[in-house]
């Protein structure tokens, strides 16, 4: 429990050290966000001279920093606004309120990011498993080279070949959108059909150039934990093989790969923005990209601060349930947590 | 040859010592006239350290194939740059040569396709630079920005970990704490709003900012290793006889956490490689000339629309070629130098002891 509190608190922190960060990127950094954004607006003018009073009024209104006042007031007020859960107000898309853009796209991203690591740690996995208990043989050579090989190309190499091979060369996949247009969202099988068709290629950008190095660390731990005594007894003992593979050694050897989803979930988020700009997947990332085009400063810090405080939570949780699946480290051994 | 007498070296050289007149030594001066056994000059200490760290290591690594064909692609890629800087120099001897042109509009006849023209085997962009050109004198940059990105992460790791692993107490607190968040912030989304808001053109920054929070993950594997080195024997020897931490760290630490620096180099050589590109690619990064596998690319997508129509998609296959050849180069390199890892060879490689024959290091004569 003591491990835990700790935890919890770190999260805080670092929840609390990202925020300032972004303050102080938007504030303090020269021609940082609020230099862009003022002449921004300057521009969106064209000609007329705005009065630098009412500039500071639509700066701080948008991006709740106020460019003139005394930093300690204009830290109070931005984090107090983001407590708040404001982010400020989108020029891109005429003062939208940027809470309402993420709280649209968010959910797509997650959906995106669950289906590829789901995809991604499923095939790892048992052909790690296979690989190991074949060890040495063609299939185990011939997965390693395959293995190496994907896993140094670039999941957004692999994407631009998808797209143009199995997207427009051959139209088996849609390249671009969430969903097929005219269909309305709801619970119904083309709807929840078409998601997931368009989901497929920038899924598989990521399972395809993110499997190999994973199976290969499963196949390291699955050849590791199957040398150890305990196994042997469970086979002298006369246990069923399906027992063994699954409950001794299926389970210490996923174990360790534990730390690898956690790491995958703040890469796959980050990555994120690259797929979704490029397959023009309307996800958080993608709303990124737009609030960097246009300049739309609260667009692009909102987003900035939701993909890391989604990541810092995601990896809370992560900590916080690897206890259940592993007793040693309540012990309050902390060191063992990565 | 001349014979230099080493400041540690107990005995004095003994040509005269002999036939010299004080009676300390009487015939102990014959026993040691044969000098090489005690003497040991700058040039076979450096011949020593030489095969100890570099020869034999090199020697393991390249007993296996996956170590010796990385090693060659990175060495081809080395070559590659080499060739451009050649190209591009004004130096006053390097300036008359140039093997490959610089990538410049209008060198050829624009969208040859590969094989059309055997003056551009790869073919040609829309604007008719050579793409061979281009691929060849990105490489210089890409060179310094990997340089710069995995030197500034693995310096600061390595720093911060045998500081918080062997100093423990509040700094380690302090700094794994650091380190804990800096990990936790996902790299991407930072860097490109970094790169957005400081616009850096110079690859030095480029590299420092993309490995801006990478050096975290490091400097925690690094942390957990120290934390085991610390309580050897040779490193308890050590402190016992009063030795400094600094020199504890450089001289008993650092040696054995070669491996891990190697192999996180290459990640982060590799982590370079890929979001530089990346941030080219998809225009963050702003760009004058053709400098970056990524600019290519970024060109051939948004200018020739090499997605959509087939007669342009060489024009995105070449230049993603060495990015994919090169971090295959580094990830063979890296899976192969866990050999490096395994503790014989290690012992070996310890450095401290000269006692070749010996698989264990003796505390003793370790410090």
């Amino acid at each position: 429990m003591n491990w835990f509190i700790k935890r919890t608190g770190q999260a805080i922190f670092t929840l609390w050290a990202v925020a300032t960060l972004s303050f102080g990127l938007i504030r303090l950094m020269p021609g940082g966000a609020a230099d862009i954004m003022a002449s921004r607006l300057q521009q969106q003018a064209q000609g007329s001279n705005i009065p630098r009073e009412q500039l500071r009024e639509m700066v701080a209104s948008q991006l709740n920093v106020d460019p003139d006042a005394p930093i300690h007031e204009a830290y109070y007020q931005y984090m107090s606004a983001l407590v708040q859960g404001d982010f400020g107000n989108s020029i891109r898309y005429g003062g939208q309120e940027v809470n309402a853009i993420i709280a649209d796209t968010l959910p797509w991203t997650l959906f995106l990011m669950s289906l590829s690591t789901l995809g991604m740690f499923a095939i790892a996995l048992s052909l790690g498993a296979i690989m190991a208990y074949k060890e040495g043989s063609t299939f185990d050579l011939a997965n390693t080279g395959v293995g190496i090989l994907l896993s140094s190309i670039p999941y957004y190499v692999a994407a631009v070949v998808f797209i143009a091979f199995l997207g427009y060369r051959t139209p088996l996949f849609p390249v671009r959108g969430r969903y097929p247009s005219g269909v309305d969202p709801g619970f119904t099988v083309e709807f929840i059909g078409g998601a997931f068709h368009h989901a497929m290629l920038p899924a598989l950008s990521f399972i395809v150039t993110g499997y190999g190095l994973l199976a290969l660390t499963m196949r390291g731990n699955s050849i590791q934990v199957l040398g150890e005594d305990y196994v042997r007894v469970a086979r002298l003992r006369g246990l069923p093989d399906r027992r063994i593979a699954l409950r001794y050694v299926g389970r210490n050897a996923v174990l360790p790969l534990y730390t690898s989803l956690l790491i995958s979930i703040g890469f796959m988020f980050g990555g994120s923005i690259i797929l979704e700009i490029l397959f023009q997947y309307r996800g958080i990332g993608f709303e990124m990209n737009e609030g960097i085009i246009y300049r739309d400063m609260p667009l692009m810090m909102g987003t900035f601060l939701v993909i890391t405080f989604g990541v810092v939570i995601a990896l809370w949780i992560g900590d916080a349930t690897y206890g259940k699946l592993d007793p040693r480290i309540k012990s309050g051994d902390d060191s063992e947590a990565y | 040859m001349t014979v230099k007498p080493t400041d540690d070296d107990a005995v004095k050289p003994t040509d005269g010592g002999s036939s010299s007149v004080d009676g300390s030594r009487t015939d102990g001066g014959q026993m040691f006239s044969q000098a090489e056994i005690t003497e040991v000059t700058r040039t076979q200490r450096y011949q020593e350290w030489f095969a100890e760290s570099i020869a034999e290591p090199f020697r393991i690594a390249w007993s296996d194939w996956r170590t010796k064909v990385g090693l060659l692609i990175i060495a081809g890629f080395l070559l590659m740059g080499l060739v451009a800087w050649i190209s591009s120099s004004t130096w006053f001897v390097l300036e008359r040569i140039v093997l490959v042109d610089s990538p410049i509009a209008n060198q050829g006849s624009p969208r040859l396709q590969p094989l059309e023209d055997m003056s551009h085997p790869l073919g040609t962009d829309m604007n008719g630079r050579d793409l061979i050109s281009g691929v060849v004198h990105a490489t210089p940059t890409m060179i310094q920005m990997i340089l710069a990105g995995a030197v500034f992460a693995i310096v600061v790791a390595v720093i911060v970990g045998t500081v918080a692993g062997y100093k423990g107490g509040t700094t380690e607190t302090v700094l794994m704490t650091a380190s804990d968040v800096a990990m936790t912030i996902p790299g991407l989304p930072l860097v490109i709003v970094l790169v957005v808001l400081i616009e850096p053109q110079s690859p030095w920054l480029i590299g420092i900012i993309i490995t801006i929070n990478v050096w975290a993950g490091i400097a925690r594997t690094i942390h957990s290793q120290v934390l085991s080195l610390r309580e050897n024997s040779y490193v308890e020897a050590s402190r016992t006889m009063g030795i400094g931490t600094p020199t504890i760290i450089q001289k008993d630490i650092l040696p054995n956490l070669m491996p891990y620096v190697l192999v996180n180099f290459v990640y982060a050589s590799r982590r370079v490689i890929y979001d530089s590109v990346a941030l080219y690619f998809l225009g963050f990064l702003s760009f004058r000339g053709v400098e970056n596998w990524g600019v290519m690319m970024h060109l051939a997508y948004a200018n020739a629309s090499a997605l959509l129509n087939p007669e342009a998609t060489y024009m995105l296959i070449v230049p993603m070629l060495p990015i994919v050849v090169l971090s295959f180069g580094l990830m063979l390199f890296a899976q192969g130098t866990d050999r490096l890892f395994s503790p014989r060879v290690r012992t070996r490689n310890e450095g401290k002891s000269n006692t070749d024959e010996t698989d264990e290091p003796d505390p003793m004569t370790g410090v």
